[in-house]
């Protein structure tokens, strides 16, 4: 069970620790930076800045407590190609994960590369052969930025060499083999913005974010632009979850770790707006696969709540019974109870990009 | 300001390289006298010396990033690409940012 919660948002890294049955601010790292990706891997502390003018930066807090700044990912030279739209440069590190081998992380990015790190985050690799795919130069941007982008990064727990990314926009592509080949899996998904006759096929599908139960890996969630979706089958085949409520666009999706039946998201108005539904934050809970879904709105603002979750906003603990929630308006959240019932702390934060429990 | 003066020999008229206090929050940016005869070598000196401030100041490919400025002398170089604009001795290179939103 986690009594550490870090909040990255557009001004800084909150360190927020449960102390006497309350959760208070008990850190502030990067004030005035924008914090793009956290992981805590139990010995140390990451954080990926995203800095205006100076690039993106990626630190460590070990056990000593200090700060140090680390290699970031970095592409190889461009060759002249014109029908690669895009930069060979680090736009931002959107998601860290743990690789499931000592100091083995991997880094998802915008624009689209994929990195590796065995060295607990000092020096990083690009995945050369996803990279060079002439299918990648097809991925496409997303909402905010003209860059495709790796927002989700799925290590099977039972085989480090399996691993799956999630792609705005450019569906889910699976490796076997530790990365040496990759080919894209997902079936069954439907875009609804995409020009008539493409909404089906599997790489014009934005997935928002992934979510794999890491108990059953085999089951993995996904909020998707157009809708919500479950596989059972390691996210190659994929069902339209249509009882969603009460809406089916958000950004958001998280898995319960050992119940492959439960799983949070947070509903938005689609597409245009971006705001809840009836200025009502909720959150929709599944315990049987998708099949109903509960509306939780205990402790949630009930009127003229504009907040927006974004892909990395939500997340829950190694128990199933913690969870926490952050917002564009700065709004922060947090349930001990499986989203029964939500508290918030005494604090109005800046725009939050990512939360993350400690042993999340 | 303080000049560092360990590029070069004494009593020789150069380039200096200075940064804005902006970039001086994250690291030590010292301003710095150089050998160069181009923009590219003499952030290149500097580089070599402070290796990290050159992911502050260049993107991936070696340009100059987004929001970052480069002046010589108080005008802008031309070639924020391949950083080839000319530098003559008691030139002075300032790195700055460029603005962006809140």
């Amino acid at each position: 069970m986690a009594d550490a919660l870090y909040v990255g948002t557009r001004k800084g890294l909150f360190e927020i620790a449960r102390r006497n049955g309350a959760w208070d601010i008990v850190g502030v790292h990067f004030l005035g930076d924008p914090v793009t990706a956290v992981l805590d891997t139990g010995g140390s502390l990451y954080a990926a800045l995203d800095l205006g003018h100076f690039g993106s930066k990626l630190w460590r807090r070990g056990h000593s407590g200090t700060w140090s700044e680390l290699g970031v990912p970095t592409f190889p030279e461009k060759p002249e190609d014109p029908d690669d739209p895009h930069p060979w440069s680090l736009g931002k590190i959107w998601v860290l994960e743990r690789g499931g081998v000592k100091d083995r992380l991997w880094a998802g990015t915008m624009p689209g590369g994929l990195f590796r790190s065995d060295d607990a985050g000092v020096s990083w690799v690009l995945n050369e052969t996803l990279w060079r795919m002439p299918e990648r130069k097809q991925w496409f941007g997303v909402a905010g930025g003209e860059q495709p982008g790796i927002s989700s990064v799925l290590i099977d727990p039972r085989n480090p060499k399996d691993i799956r990314i999630g792609v705005s926009t450019a569906g889910v592509w699976s490796s076997t083999d530790d990365g040496a080949s990759w080919k894209i899996i997902n079936q069954g998904m439907h875009n609804e913005y995409m020009p008539p006759g493409r909404e089906g096929e599997p790489m014009t599908q934005d997935i928002h974010r992934l979510s794999i139960c890491p108990a059953h890996p085999e089951v993995v969630w996904c909020q998707h632009h157009s809708g919500v979706y479950r596989s059972e089958d390691g996210g190659a085949q994929w069902t339209e979850i249509t009882a969603i409520r009460p809406s089916k666009f958000g950004f958001a999706v998280a898995a319960h770790p050992t119940d492959g039946n439960t799983a949070w998201f947070v509903p938005a108005t689609k597409d245009e707006r971006r705001i809840p539904l009836d200025g009502k934050v909720v959150v929709a809970r599944t315990r049987d696969g998708g099949q109903s879904f509960d509306v939780l709105t205990q402790g949630l603002p009930q009127q003229h709540a504009y907040d927006l979750t974004w892909r990395h906003g939500l997340c829950v603990d190694s128990t199933g019974e913690r969870l926490a929630f952050g917002t564009t308006s700065g709004g922060l959240w947090i349930s001990e109870n499986g989203g029964d019932s939500w508290s918030a702390p005494e604090a109005r934060l800046p725009p939050i990009s990512v939360v993350r429990f400690a042993d999340s | 300001m303080l000049i560092s003066t360990f590029y070069v020999k004494k009593g020789r008229d150069v380039p200096t390289v200075s940064f804005t206090s902006a970039l001086q929050r994250f690291h030590p940016a010292p301003s710095a006298r150089v050998e160069a005869a181009t923009v590219g070598e003499a952030l290149g000196a500097v580089f070599a010396e402070r290796p990290t401030l050159r992911g502050y100041v260049l993107d991936d490919q070696g340009a100059v990033r987004r929001h970052v400025n480069v002046f010589i002398n108080g005008q802008p170089i031309r070639d924020r690409a391949r950083l080839s604009d000319p530098v003559a001795a008691e030139d002075e290179v300032y790195v700055f940012q460029a603005l962006t939103g809140g």
